[in-house]
């Protein structure tokens, strides 16, 4: 009897210790989100102090810092923030489900498959605004579900999945290839830039309709992440459990399909804060505890970050996806080699 | 294989190869009827429009038997060498890692010429490959296909975004890659041809010295050894020439993929596992893919064309689902 008490109260302290750990890791990233989105505002080609960049959030005028602030610095940071938490949601929701810190919506295709019908927007129609995200959302979508269908003929796997979905991007990357050969040579440079994820020129217009999307489709995330967690147990355990498995798996798709397309419509392909995301913060906040929320702070850290060091760190000033990609690759790679020396489940 | 088999294999392939010469000197924004070609051919003089027209495609159809020959060739060796399905230069990652060498050397070296192209593509080839290789065949089981996939993908996008951070301050260099980035063979010239030949021809050879090794490499690596196979040369040899055929094939033609994918697994199909067939068929085989898709873009994009590299990738995708979907979920 006292023994069987003694293994309850280590579970439950167990879940304590895990529960404050969460809070605490959750809490810091937060407060390092702010710090950056605070610098964002604050440094520039003129440095403005903070009492200045806070009279002008609250809607003074301010000779210069108006412009500067207003109009230039606060849709960059706020589409960073926004972009950042939706890739980082989006990538460890996928992370998830296919049990592969390696599959994730950047490496499998459904970005390519936004991008494909952004670039068509953009080269193409010539096209700008509201319209290119929501042909590149469709197309994401309709690319996902290509990838989804292709690999449930026979019986499902996500390792089936990964490869069609390597397949197919290797389709869309041709696409995309053709697609910047036949524009003109005064659109390459811009469609380039978009292609590797920028900041550049993000007005606040896009800001309300990106906001929408993450409240609505990051909340299905987070509340289905319980479910999430089971299904990580594998198929048979998590139908023994009671999760509709196949229901969950079709709603958590969706709305990281919506969540990852919605973000690159507007920033272009951020590379890799969809990948990292997830597995730094699952080292963070430990395994087993929920990880959707801390992963899509650590995606927003991840975005402005690079952008601050892509802005101020060199001489010429970089779109944010090439920092990312180039951050992001020793860490990919250390992964990649971890993974694979315990084997795993891949 | 019995000797009528191949002798009937032989001359159907052949037979396809003639063809589909003729077609991509007919074919194009002028037609040009197959007698017609055969009598510029015989009589080779360069007068009217039509016999230019025809001059003009020789250098562009030959560079097509080369680099398909050679990506077959390349194929075959790397599916054997690694003994995984999916094993092709573009799944892999090596053609980015060419792409960032031959992008890095227009931008710091100024690169300009064939050779120089050469040089940087196979150095960059070559070590992706052996990178990615390396990598996916860590752990359990080896190189499994999806783990080479993954690994490869993942290189490839970790590169990409190195040939952005280069490309995207130099918009000089960027037209200058843009135009390389999609395999063609449209831009063949004769002193390209003769600039890769002598590569090409290093990689055959040794390729097909390799052969009967490899061919006991297959039956695995306690088996080859006790028959008296040095694995790691083995290995060590076919990896370069593999390397070497499609890293100077890509240098002159762009990445190019799917046709190291697809043909040797139509040749094993066709012609069972002996490489001893297999490498020679994918050669002729990875000839008449490329040429025809490069005829059958031709004929989509008129009045302009639509690159080698993209029709292939169009049908070889679809292959590389298929192979998908028919792999046992086990052997993923």
């Amino acid at each position: 009897m006292m023994e069987e008490k003694l293994k309850i109260n280590n579970v439950k302290e167990g879940y304590r210790q895990r529960r404050f750990r969460w809070l605490t890791v959750t809490l810091l990233l937060a407060l390092l989100t702010l710090v950056l989105c605070v610098s964002l505002l604050l440094f520039g080609n003129t440095r403005y102090p903070l009492d200045t960049v806070i009279r002008v959030l609250l809607g003074e005028q301010v000779q210069g810092a108006t412009f500067a602030i207003g109009t230039l610095r606060l849709p960059r940071m706020l589409s960073g923030l926004l972009v950042g938490i939706a890739f980082g949601m989006a990538g460890s929701t996928f992370q998830t489900i296919l049990r592969n810190p390696l599959a994730s919506p950047d490496v499998i295709g459904i970005t390519a498959g936004s991008s494909v019908g952004a670039m068509i927007c953009i080269l193409v129609l010539k096209l700008s605004g509201t319209v290119v995200s929501i042909v590149a959302v469709i197309s994401g979508l309709l690319v996902a579900s290509l990838i989804y269908a292709l690999s449930k003929i026979g019986s499902f796997s996500g390792g089936k999945l990964i490869l069609v979905g390597i397949g197919i991007q290797a389709m869309l990357n041709a696409v995309i290839s053709f697609l910047l050969l036949r524009a003109s040579q005064y659109d390459v440079p811009a469609a380039y830039r978009w292609l590797s994820g920028s900041l550049n020129g993000m007005q606040m217009a896009n800001i309300p309709s990106l906001l929408i999307v993450l409240v609505v489709f990051g909340s299905i995330v987070i509340l289905l992440g319980r479910h999430l967690k089971i299904l990580e147990l594998g198929e048979q355990s998590a139908i023994t459990l009671g999760v509709k498995t196949d229901l969950v798996r079709l709603l958590l798709v969706l709305s990281a399909v919506f969540l990852i397309a919605f973000a690159t419509s507007v920033t272009g392909p951020i590379a890799f804060v969809a990948f990292l995301a997830g597995p730094i913060a699952t080292k963070l906040v430990g395994t087993g505890a929920p990880n959707e929320f801390p992963a899509g702070l650590v995606g927003a850290i991840l975005v402005l970050g690079a952008d601050l060091i892509g802005q101020f760190a060199f001489n010429t000033r970089f779109p944010v996806g090439v920092i990312t990609g180039i951050l992001g690759a020793p860490y990919l790679l250390i992964l990649l080699i971890r993974m694979n020396q315990r084997g795993g489940s891949v | 294989m019995k000797t009528s088999k191949i002798i009937l294999l032989l001359s159907v392939s052949l037979l396809g190869l003639s063809l589909c010469i003729l077609a991509s000197l007919a074919f194009g924004a002028r037609f040009i009827s197959f007698n017609e070609v055969i009598d510029i051919l015989i009589h080779s003089r360069r007068t009217t429009i039509n016999e230019i027209v025809v001059h003009e495609r020789i250098p562009r159809t030959v560079f097509g038997i080369m680099a398909g020959a050679a990506l077959g060739v390349s194929g075959a060796l790397m599916q054997a060498i690694t003994r995984n399905p999916i094993a092709d230069p573009s799944i892999l990652g090596v053609n980015t890692g060419a792409s960032l060498f031959v992008v890095g050397g227009i931008a710091f070296f100024r690169i300009s010429t064939p050779g120089e192209y050469i040089l940087f593509a196979s150095i960059g080839a070559a070590i992706t490959a052996v990178f990615v290789y390396g990598i996916g065949s860590m752990g359990q089981g080896g190189a499994t296909p999806i783990k080479l996939a993954l690994a490869g993908a993942a290189t490839s996008a970790a590169l990409s975004s190195l040939v952005s951070a280069i490309i995207l301050p130099r918009t000089d260099v960027m037209n200058a890659v843009r135009f390389w980035q999609v395999g063609s063979i449209s831009g063949a010239t004769w002193e390209g041809i003769v600039t890769v030949l002598p590569f090409l021809i290093v990689g055959v050879v040794l390729g097909l010295l390799s052969t009967p090794a490899l061919d006991a490499l297959a039956m695995g690596d306690d088996i080859a050894t006790g028959l008296g196979v040095r694995t790691g040369v083995v290995r060590l040899v076919g990896a370069l020439a593999g390397v070497l055929l499609c890293g100077a094939t890509t240098a002159l033609a762009g990445p190019i993929g799917f046709v190291g994918l697809m043909v040797p697994h139509t040749m094993r199909l066709i012609c069972g596992p002996n490489l001893r067939w297999v490498i020679p068929m994918s050669a002729i085989g990875g000839a008449i893919l490329l040429i025809l898709s490069d005829v059958l873009g031709r004929l989509i994009g008129s009045p302009s064309e639509l690159e080698a590299g993209i029709v292939t990738a169009f049908i070889g995708a679809p292959i590389l689902i298929i192979i998908a979907m028919r792999s046992k979920v086990r052997a993923l």
